[in-house]
């Protein structure tokens, strides 16, 4: 496998700075496009009821499950 | 133990990005956002482990890392994907219209191998340094180097970029070459 590798990477040599540049901005424009959906409802609800939990420990029981 | 307001909002903060990894490691919106919710109870569960004054969203990133390679671990056959099927899947998945236009680039992700694909997303997209994605992924500064490097090296054969004129063999070669059996 690291053989197939190197021989691999002899042959085509390294990328050019445009493909590179390509392939950035692909995947950040993809990873961004996730980033500015902000936080979901489900995780800001998720840790307030936690925050709740800790506030009214004699409640704790029954919220667990 | 209460959780500290700052610590509670570190966390919300680096959710965003959470999500973003998890589904570009994923490839799968709803099994990210499990992951995310997994990841913050396991760190309120640990938060003592955690050191204030340090990195939150690389601390999270870790924890994210670990749960989703345990999964991977188990579901090691769907997710090496050797026939293509789980790239396949991803398709054919119905999606949220903004991670549409994104499909051929995701589809070509998810054939990395997934230490190959992690090292890209932390350097690439998430904004780790080189140190930190190591730190995050246990391993030493020049594996996660010598990973992001064949990364970009198999995206740009799946997606069949071309560039500069050091970009390599012409098309007709690369055929040869992909005839090959990819050697």
């Amino acid at each position: 496998m690291q053989t197939d590798v190197n021989q691999r990477n002899k042959t085509k040599g390294r990328l050019g700075r445009d493909v590179q540049s390509k392939i950035g901005q692909q995947l950040r424009s993809m990873y961004d496009n996730v980033v500015s959906e902000g936080v979901p409802d489900r995780f800001s609800e998720m840790l307030r009821q936690l925050d709740q939990q800790q506030a009214q420990p004699d409640q704790k029981d029954k919220e667990v499950n | 133990m209460p959780l500290d307001t700052t610590l509670r909002d570190q966390m919300l903060s680096a959710v965003p990005s959470l999500r973003a990894f998890a589904i570009s490691l994923s490839g799968n919106v709803d099994r990210a956002d499990d992951l995310v919710q997994e990841t913050l109870l396991r760190a309120i569960a640990n938060i003592e482990s955690f050191q204030p004054g340090t990195n939150m969203s690389a601390w999270l990133f870790t924890i994210l890392r670990n749960l989703f390679r345990s999964e991977y671990r188990k579901r090691r056959r769907e997710v090496e994907d050797t026939d293509g099927s789980y790239a396949e899947s991803l398709k054919s998945q119905p999606e949220q219209s903004s991670h549409l236009e994104f499909k051929e680039f995701r589809a070509a992700l998810a054939k990395l191998p997934p230490d190959q694909r992690e090292a890209l997303i932390l350097v690439g997209a998430s904004g780790f340094s080189y140190e930190e994605a190591a730190a995050i992924c246990e391993c030493a500064v020049g594996t996660i180097k010598s990973r992001v490097n064949r990364a970009r090296n198999r995206l740009a054969d799946l997606l069949a970029i071309e560039g500069a004129e050091d970009f390599g063999p012409d098309h007709a070669t690369r055929a040869i070459l992909a005839a090959g059996g990819g050697r």
